[in-house]
């Protein structure tokens, strides 16, 4: 099979053992596309074969399929929806071939892991497919690059997916587009694989756009609301904005140092170094397409729309995995953004600029997905601030216990969203199953979901032994100890000394983290505490979700509170015997080592008096946080959505996300359409190009045509003028020239 | 696969029999019988299929040169030369390279498919529109065929007059206006051409007095003048580029798409569109590259390329009619094509081949799919739609894919054919490659946005609620499409490979010559 040439990897530690099945890893998933996507059309029905005429005469179809049709009217839609109430045709099968994939795939996953942990390489093992675009001097291969930073995201990916699979086969099942919601989530896992395999630039952009695809069709999962078809479309045309600037730096590359590929950039990036600019302007580039994949200022504006496609989609690609590529790209060009510090600080700060100001709106939102959505862009902002301030272990260690406790977080409010649906689908309510306002109380309901999204919000906020504790606090203090000195430090970023940009930095990321608390906080106190406010009858209908859902969730609660333990400080290993330190730190070493070693060269060493200190604010702050919360907010007095006040003044501003969508609207959309409909297509268009030069000579010549048929009339008295005023002119011409 | 062909003599008569069996095989079709014996009064199906099974025989006729085809050969391959009108010099002068290739393969594809998605549409005269398909065939091919200039100006007009009818008398409302317009937008400066081919070749007039047209002297002789290369030069590219069309000549094409039926504008965007650029190629650049070279004049070319691929996406993205949105992004892919051809490095020419390769596939797709709605709703107004992935999921899946080709999805033709020209334009030009990489974010806008106003958003027109989804011939027709999409996108190396020596062959001539005329001419002469 062409697949399995493995070209000049006889001698990589790897080569031989099961890593040679990598290719398998995301080819098990597009299989799972295929089928599912093809048992979806499967309930289509072929039309008549003389199309012409269906739409006038639908009863001359064919007898064949004319039965086919009314009965599809009969059961009042046609096609794929077509089982509006019992479960599709094919969902045992689905169910089946849907997580099974992506468990197939997480098993590979650890034994290809198991390999990596003996062989221990230090150089990445390539896999080279065939040549994708040859064209010259530029030579773009279909390869695949295994090492330990793709590694863990390859874990991530296949083990929280098939969790989150999993999960979805309890909360789909009832829905009419059951195989095509798991075609989607399928070919999702297959691009976001290609995304982290790839190893170039170009492989890395076909799962880098494929991701966005995936998360455009889920957003629009329920098409037929044009609310959702919105959202999506709003994704992808967000994101290729991003994409623009992925292209540019690629381009730039190309142009200066003439490889696309991590070996060969990881080689040749030292050529660049002398020119300072350019690797900023190659970082800035790069950087506006994490902005867009990752949901950062200013292309942020994307996430909160998206969470109109199914919960568990919000968990695995606007959580857990596709928004954090953006984080996963900066850590693979880690050879580049080390050697701009201008660019490092850019992305720092935008990261740090995020995290505050998505949690502030996170403050004031009542649907209980649009508090999670900004808790997810907050908490993306902190990644970036981790890989912003070259600590790119930290930004993947927050990325790893994110994926835990964020997917946690949104399957625990997809239960929440599933109760709540029930109970108002058995009353027939038209309530918002989504808005806080109407939840309240819940505990009582649902007390495993309870349980463990409290685990999941003292993860985010920080309380030890949590697993987001251990890797926010390694991303702050990073930032404090590049503070005190660095490369980043002792740079200057618009005119302002780096190291005093750090240390603001470093207070912003307090106060999101007390903000994280504090409406982290609030959530839970309005969905599970103080009085339901679902209503009566609603009540008797609340209760848990069956176990294929809950099932995964305890994963991840698992996976929640122990989830620190995979990078453990020397601070806290030093003092309490918990267990190896620092294993994520050593794990990626070979990987981003060189780049992390280049930025704090000549750092001093931070007492650990200090360190101590930091740790202790962090956790004051988020206790704080929490207290704060818990004494300010009074879900016993809280109005259901209905008898809801509207906010005023400088918290309607902040409820309304700053209006920065509508500003959008008014400032681009509009008038881009505007002056595209009446200015370039009806005055250009139509009326300069078309109508007064094309048409306009036409009518030119058209009028010449008339002026020489009037003349060769075949009046003889009207050539009797012409010839008398030719004669005249003539004479009076020669005249005057005289 | 290539020892079959050399042993049956394939490169000896391949070119000549593919112009000649459509030939003959519109005489077929002219003879087939008019009305089924039925006495229904229904035209006969005999003439569409007689057409489709000459179209197929036509493809696996020229399928041959996939692998006849030597791409580490940059001259001239399956050439045939025989004397046609000796008085005037003009000889029948045939040849391929690695760019015709790929354009006749382009061509024999399509056609076949654009006969099916004439299958049921076409009800008029049928045997003369699928008469007139066939000429059209070999008007087409013989202008990527041809090496003598004159030759190729008969077969550039000839190929204006079937698609004329075909416009004329199955188009639609506004169907005189537009074929028309159509012709005399693209005959007058062809015209201009013609002048410029007859001077060129009264200055090769050697001893006998005869004038000659011969591609290969005229390339080789470089005594023209700069003044003289400069408006001769002019008269080749504004012929050329109101084909392409490129802005500000583009405004036939909106017109002549949305009134032409279904197989026309699917060959129109599909293929006449490459003319232009074909030309550029073949002629424009390689015969006067002192005048195509000038920073001015390239400068131009280039900047109005780069506006053809902004103001034409931002015009498709507010046309009412779907056929003319997508006739407007047509105008937004050809602008890339002439960037990447002006912009004149490897990979930005052979991604602009790539995207004119692209382009007939999936605008061609698209056309199609446009059709297939049609036949069913009678109107390509978007706003007629809504919803309907319901009610058509085959349909749905179909449109929203070749859609994703047509922005250029990675890993779909689209994106290999686009990023090939960026980057390669970024090396000479970048400033014009990053404003025309926003071209990406318009395109998404355009076409997702059409598509969710047609396929998504609420079903609430009545009349939607009951269209049949495609048929198994509208099946069959598009899955050869999307099987070349993904080919296309996923594994290109051998249609790159293939292009790849007349490519760089054009580059080097270009570039080289510009600066040093009559060095390259010696060399090129000893070649």
């Amino acid at each position: 099979m062409m697949l399995l040439q493995a070209v000049a990897t006889a001698t990589h530690p790897l080569s031989g053992s099961v890593a040679e099945w990598v290719w398998l890893l995301p080819v098990l998933p597009l299989i799972g596309f295929v089928i599912n996507g093809l048992l979806s059309l499967n309930s289509a029905h072929f039309g008549p074969t003389d199309p012409s005429t269906a739409g006038h005469h639908p009863h001359s179809q064919s007898a064949a399929e004319a039965p086919a049709i009314s009965h599809a009217e009969e059961a009042g839609a046609v096609g794929d929806d077509h089982h509006a109430v019992k479960r599709h045709r094919f969902a045992g099968l689905v169910s089946i071939i849907g997580p099974g994939v992506l468990i197939l795939a997480f098993a590979l996953a650890v034994m290809i892991w198991q390999a990596m942990v003996g062989a221990h390489p230090t150089t990445p093992f390539i896999q080279r497919y065939f040549s994708w675009m040859p064209v010259g001097d530029l030579q773009i291969d279909a390869a695949f690059q295994l090492d330990q930073l793709s590694m863990v995201m390859v874990l991530v990916i296949t083990g929280v997916g098939a969790l989150i699979h999993i999960f979805s086969v309890g909360y789909m099942q009832d829905d009419p587009g059951y195989p095509r919601y798991f075609a989607y989530l399928n070919l999702f896992v297959f691009f976001m694989l290609m995304l982290v395999l790839g190893a170039n630039y170009p492989i890395l952009f076909i799962g880098w756009e494929g991701v966005g695809l995936c998360s455009y069709l889920l957003i629009g999962f329920w098409f037929n609301d044009k609310a959702n078809a919105d959202a999506g479309k709003k994704a992808f045309i967000v994101n290729r904005i991003g994409d623009f600037g992925f292209l540019v730096a690629m381009f730039m590359l190309f142009a200066n140092i003439g490889v696309l590929d991590f070996v060969g950039l990881n080689a040749h990036a030292g050529e660049l170094a002398t020119n300072g600019g350019l690797v900023t302007a190659i970082c800035l580039f790069m950087f506006l397409g994490c902005t867009g994949k990752s949901a950062q200022i200013p292309l942020y504006i994307w996430l909160p729309d998206a969470m109109a496609g199914p919960t568990p989609v919000s968990a695995l690609i606007h959580a857990a995995t596709m928004v954090t590529a953006g984080v996963y790209l900066i850590a693979r060009s880690a050879v580049l953004f080390s050697l701009s510090p201008v660019a490092s600080l850019t992305v720092a700060v935008v990261g740090a600029l995020t995290a505050i100001f998505a949690a502030t709106i996170g403050l004031k939102q009542w649907d209980i997905k649009k508090v999670l959505a900004y808790s997810t862009i907050s908490q993306l902002g902190y990644m970036f601030v981790g890989v912003g301030v070259g600590a790119y272990v930290a930004g993947m260690f927050h990325l790893v216990t994110h994926a835990f406790f964020k997917a946690l977080l949104f399957l625990g409010s997809g239960s929440v969203i599933y109760a709540m649906h029930a109970a108002y689908h058995a009353t027939g309510s038209h309530e918002d199953a989504q808005d806080m306002r109407n939840m309240g109380g819940l505990r009582r309901y649902l007390p495993v979901t309870f349980v463990l999204m409290w685990i999941a919000t003292l993860a985010i906020s920080g309380i030890p032994p949590f697993a987001g504790f251990f890797s926010k606090d390694e991303i702050l203090g990073s930032v404090f100890a590049r503070a005190q000195g660095s490369t980043l430090a002792s740079a200057s970023w618009l005119g302002i000394p780096g190291n005093y940009l750090l240390y603001a930095i470093y207070a912003i990321g307090l106060a999101a983290a007390f903000m994280t608390a504090v409406y982290m906080t609030r959530m839970m106190l309005y969905t599970f505490h103080g009085p339901n406010r679902t209503g009566q009858r609603e009540a008797e209908n609340l209760g848990e979700a069956p176990w294929v859902m809950t099932g995964p969730l305890v994963v991840l609660g698992i996976l929640t509170i122990f989830g620190g333990w995979l990078n453990l400080p020397a601070i806290v290993t030093e003092y309490v015997p918990l267990g190896p330190g620092q294993v994520l730190e050593h794990w990626l070493e070979p990987v981003v080592g060189a780049p992390t070693e280049h930025i704090i060269a000549g750092a001093p060493q931070t007492p650990a008096t200090t360190e101590e200190f930091l740790i202790g604010a962090a956790v004051i702050i988020a206790v704080v946080g929490i207290l704060f919360a818990w004494l300010r907010l009074k879900p016993d007095r809280l109005p259901t959505a209905r008898e809801a006040v509207p906010e005023t003044g400088f918290e309607k501003v902040v409820a309304h996300k700053y209006y920065v969508d509508e500003g959008l609207d008014r400032a681009i959309v509009t008038p881009t359409y505007a002056a595209s409909r009446n200015f370039l297509w009806r005055i250009i268009d139509n009326g300069l190009i078309d109508g007064f030069f094309v048409n306009g000579s036409a009518a030119l010549a058209r009028g010449f045509g008339w002026v020489g048929s009037r003349l060769q009339s075949g009046n003889v008295g009207i050539y009797a003028w012409v010839l008398v005023v030719g004669v005249l002119a003539m004479l009076g011409a020669l005249t005057l020239h005289r | 696969m290539a020892a079959f062909l050399d042993s049956i003599g394939y490169n000896n008569w391949v070119l000549p029999a593919l112009l000649i069996i459509p030939l003959i095989g519109s005489i077929l079709v002219l003879l087939a019988p008019v009305r089924t014996t039925d006495g229904t009064g229904v035209e006969s199906p005999a003439a569409r299929q007689i057409a489709f099974w000459l179209f197929i025989l036509e493809f696996i006729v020229s399928l041959g040169l996939w692998w006849s085809f030597n791409p580490s050969n940059t001259g001239w391959q399956a050439s045939v030369d025989l004397p046609w009108i000796p008085s005037w010099g003009v000889r029948f002068t045939l040849g391929i390279d690695g760019i015709a290739l790929m354009m006749i393969l382009l061509t024999t594809f399509i056609m076949p498919l654009s006969v099916l998605g004439s299958w049921t549409s076409i009800r008029t005269k049928t045997r003369s529109y699928y008469a007139l398909l066939l000429i059209l065939t070999s008007g087409m091919l013989g202008v990527f065929l041809a090496r003598d200039l004159f030759l190729f100006y008969v077969f550039w007009e000839v190929m204006l007059v079937p698609m004329y009818f075909i416009i004329g008398i199955w188009g639609g409302e506004r169907r005189i206006y537009a074929s028309i317009k159509f012709f005399i937008y693209t005959f007058l400066p062809s015209l201009l051409m013609l002048v410029a081919i007859i001077y060129m070749g009264l200055q090769l007039r050697g001893q006998t007095g005869t004038p000659d047209f011969s591609y290969d002297l005229l390339l080789a002789a470089g005594t023209l003048s700069s003044r003289a290369a400069l408006w001769l030069f002019a008269a080749f590219a504004f012929a050329f580029a109101v084909k392409v069309p490129m802005f500000p000549f583009h405004t036939w094409l909106p017109d002549a798409h949305v009134e032409a039926p279904t197989a026309g504008s699917v060959i129109l965007a599909g293929i006449m569109l490459k003319m232009g650029t074909f030309g550029f190629l073949r002629f424009a650049l390689p015969l006067f590259p002192g005048a195509a070279m000038n920073p001015t004049v390239r400068l131009i070319i280039l900047i109005l390329a780069v506006i053809g691929i902004i103001y034409g996406a931002l015009v498709a993205m507010v046309q009412p009619d779907f056929k003319k949105l997508v006739a407007y992004s047509s105008v937004s892919h050809l602008g890339f094509v002439m960037l990447g051809i002006f912009a004149l490095t490897l990979q930005s020419v052979q991604g602009a081949l790539m995207v004119m390769i692209n382009h007939g596939i999936s605008t061609g797709a698209l056309f199609l799919l446009v059709g297939i709605i049609y036949e069913r709703r009678h109107t390509r107004l978007i706003d007629s739609y809504g919803g309907i992935a319901r009610v058509v999921p085959m349909f749905a899946a179909m449109l929203t894919f070749v859609s994703l080709s047509s922005i250029g999805l990675p890993g779909t033709n689209g994106f290999v054919g686009e990023f090939l020209v960026l980057i390669g334009s970024f090396r000479t030009y970048p400033v014009l490659a990053v404003i025309a990489a926003t071209g990406v974010i318009f395109a998404a806008a355009y076409l997702l946005w059409a598509i969710q106003r047609i396929l998504f958003n609420p079903l609430d027109k009545p009349e939607n609620t009951h269209v049949p989804d495609l048929n198994r011939r509208e099946l069959a027709l598009l899955l050869p499409l999307i099987a070349a999409i993904i080919w296309l996108g996923v594994y290109p190396a051998p249609v790159l490979r293939r292009m790849e020596g007349s490519a760089q062959l054009l580059v080097n001539r270009v570039t080289g010559t510009a600066g040093n005329v009559a060095a390259i001419n010696a060399s090129e002469v000893g070649r």
